[in-house]
């Protein structure tokens, strides 16, 4: 038996273990993540697997349920998948029901009975006699024809061939069957490694059956980020945030990126809403937008909310409402809260759908805005690196410049947040709590747009000793705001505080 | 061309030795993959007395990929649509390639003699045929005479 898992397994891809370490913005290794340095709230266990792990542990489930059930390695694997890699549900029927129907529901023969079956259906074949194949009609001597405990024999090379197209053209892996008509016996792994004679196609079925591995059981997902190979594993399901060891943070229940405070279903129709509104206009409405006194266009590539238009007329202005920019410096910071009086003026049902499609507009706007920002925070990452780099050869030790860093890592905390409360906000209903709800993100937002406009200025080492204190503030103002944001909606969710437009 | 396999050449010629009954495929005289075949409508069925006309085309992975399969004469059948594509399991996912162009058009056949309406590709027709079953056999009747039985 593991002379079995051995070959079945032995070459498997080692993947692309590379893509974690070399991460551009990734400005220390020794430096913590910054999902994982916050992840204060309740523990919730999880493991990173590589593909090799991803394989032993597969291997250990079956070696697990064969410490128990006696059957081949192989057949154990077929009847796992059939349960979904559900072990205690596989141990419960084994004994508790009909094996035999248990059998013959995973399409496999049943072990304890299989050399009767074997005799019963090829009683004429005698060593020296030639049999023909009855894909390529080939006369062959015995040796060369082979088959499942089904007893329906062919030619090696064509179920060489068979495996292949059901692998490469169809990619079946855990549900190929018997090449005869009409039979369902499935192929097990140990017959599928011995007649595949190419390396790749070996690869690509032991990639298919892991990857169905992972599918199919409740407590595996892979890693969602591109080029990872990695899988997260649980003990139990949940919305919280996991990180796999490439660095990317996501919720291992609908593996979106972490979407704190909304939950996973409205966050799933938002994402529905926004693929079915025309996306020509939401890129507009998301990238492009005119200055409110000249009205030439403009695409921001970077920064932060304070606009200067370029265009001669150097008018100052938020980028987010286009609304003079004079007030967010102070208390009348006001553009984060939808008016609802404003949308009732609404009076036929065209202006009640042009309503809903600006109400619409409105929080996707915000929610793009910081999705905008947040992939240009890349480049910030980079920008203070260079920076922190120069103030350590300008007599300033490490530890006196890492503030930058952590503000950076806290900008993209705050901005990560205010996104999806903005998801949260289009389905929330109007009450008491919502408007506490609001102030919070107003006050969020307006503290990570200064913070972010801190991180924009010029930076030297002569301003560094003002605008340190500045920063380390900033940051700390917005990192205790985001928490009591994230708190005041988890209570409310205790306490059935939300109701939902829907 | 590549050369045609061992399996389509002994397959021709067998299918030439002995031939189906009510069942002829014919190799064309250009490609060997493509057959012209006809298919005598099956006693007792609406389309008894009738001669059906089909094109078989054996793919370049056969027998690893089913065989691509038509009705040329206009046919009223709830699996068989107006461009004569059939709706047979064995043609789709449930093909093996222990199965022969000889099975194919033999369970093509069965299925002139037992529709299936349930599992419909010509959706008005199976929808006469669960309401009215004896109107979409008139109807089944009258096509036959009208399209598979001239010359």
């Amino acid at each position: 038996m593991d002379s079995e898992e051995e070959t079945l397994y032995d070459d498997i891809d080692s993947g692309n273990e590379s893509s974690g370490d070399d991460v551009d913005f990734a400005m220390d290794v020794e430096s913590s993540n910054p999902i994982e340095r916050t992840a204060d709230t309740d523990e919730y266990p999880f493991e990173v697997l590589s593909t090799e792990e991803i394989v032993q542990h597969m291997v250990d489930c079956i070696k697990d349920v064969n410490t128990v059930v006696e059957i081949p390695a192989t057949t154990t694997r077929i009847l796992l998948n059939h349960f979904k890699w559900d072990k205690e549900k596989l141990m419960e029927r084994f004994y508790d029901g009909d094996q035999e129907k248990l059998f013959t529901e995973a399409h496999v023969i049943n072990p304890f009975t299989k050399t009767s079956a074997l005799i019963k259906n090829r009683p004429q074949i005698k060593t020296n006699a030639t049999e023909e194949c009855g894909v390529c009609f080939m006369a062959l001597p015995a040796s060369m024809m082979t088959g499942l405990e089904c007893g329906h024999r062919f030619c090696t090379s064509c179920w060489g061939e068979y495996l292949t197209t059901k692998i490469m053209e169809e990619g079946v892996g855990q549900t190929i069957a018997c090449a005869a008509h009409a039979c369902d016996i499935l192929v097990d792994d140990a017959n599928v490694m011995r007649l595949i004679k190419d390396s790749k196609v070996k690869l690509k079925y032991q990639h298919l059956i892991t990857n169905s591995f992972v599918e199919c059981n409740r407590l595996l997902r892979w890693c969602p980020s591109p080029d990872c190979n990695n899988a997260i594993k649980v003990q139990y399901v949940e919305s919280k945030p996991v990180t796999c060891k490439c660095n990317h943070t996501f919720c291992f229940n609908c593996g979106e990126n972490w979407h704190d405070p909304v939950k996973c279903r409205l966050l799933r129709k938002w994402i529905k809403k926004c693929d079915d509104d025309s996306e020509t206009s939401n890129w507009i409405a998301a990238n492009t937008k005119e200055c409110p006194k000249c009205n030439v266009t403009i695409e921001k590539d970077g920064g932060c909310n304070h606009m200067i238009c370029k265009n001669s007329c150097k008018t100052e202005f938020c980028w987010v409402c286009l609304g003079p920019w004079e007030p967010h410096g102070s208390s009348w910071y006001n553009c984060n809260r939808y008016d609802e009086a404003d949308a009732k003026v609404a009076r036929d049902a065209q202006e009640k759908s042009r309503a809903a499609l600006q109400r619409y507009l409105f929080y996707c706007n915000r929610y793009m805005n910081h999705m905008q920002s947040l992939k240009f925070e890349n480049k910030l990452y980079s920008s203070v690196k260079e920076k922190m780099e120069e103030m350590q050869q300008h007599n300033m030790s490490w530890i006196e410049v890492q503030f930058l860093k952590k503000a950076v890592d806290i900008l993209c905390l705050c901005r990560q947040t205010l996104m999806y409360t903005y998801v949260f906000a289009y389905y929330l209903q109007k009450n008491n709590q919502s408007v506490i709800f609001e102030d919070n993100q107003r006050d969020l937002e307006s503290a990570t747009e200064c913070l972010s406009e801190y991180l924009e200025r010029d930076i030297t080492s002569e301003n560094l000793a003002d605008i340190k204190q500045k920063v380390q503030d900033k940051y700390r103002y917005c990192d205790s705001r985001r928490k009591v944001l994230l708190e005041h909606v988890h209570e409310g969710y205790e306490k059935d505080w939300w109701d939902y437009l829907e | 061309m590549a050369a045609l396999p061992r399996r389509i050449i002994k397959e021709t010629q067998r299918l030439m030795q002995e031939p189906v009954p009510g069942i002829s495929a014919v190799p064309d005289e250009t490609n060997a993959r493509y057959f012209h075949v006809i298919v005598t409508g099956p006693e007792d069925s609406p389309f008894e007395g009738g001669l059906f006309k089909l094109e078989l085309f054996l793919p370049e992975d056969y027998p690893m990929s089913a065989p691509k399969v038509r009705f040329i004469t206009k046919i009223y059948h709830p699996n068989i649509d107006r461009l004569g594509r059939i709706c047979l399991d064995i043609l789709k996912d449930k093909w093996s390639p222990a199965l022969q162009i000889r099975t194919v058009l033999l369970s093509i056949q069965a299925l002139l003699s037992a529709p299936n309406p349930d599992d419909p590709l010509a959706n008005d027709v199976a929808e006469l045929w669960k309401i009215n079953e004896s109107e979409a056999i008139r109807n089944a009747k009258e096509w036959t005479r009208r399209y598979a039985m001239d010359n």
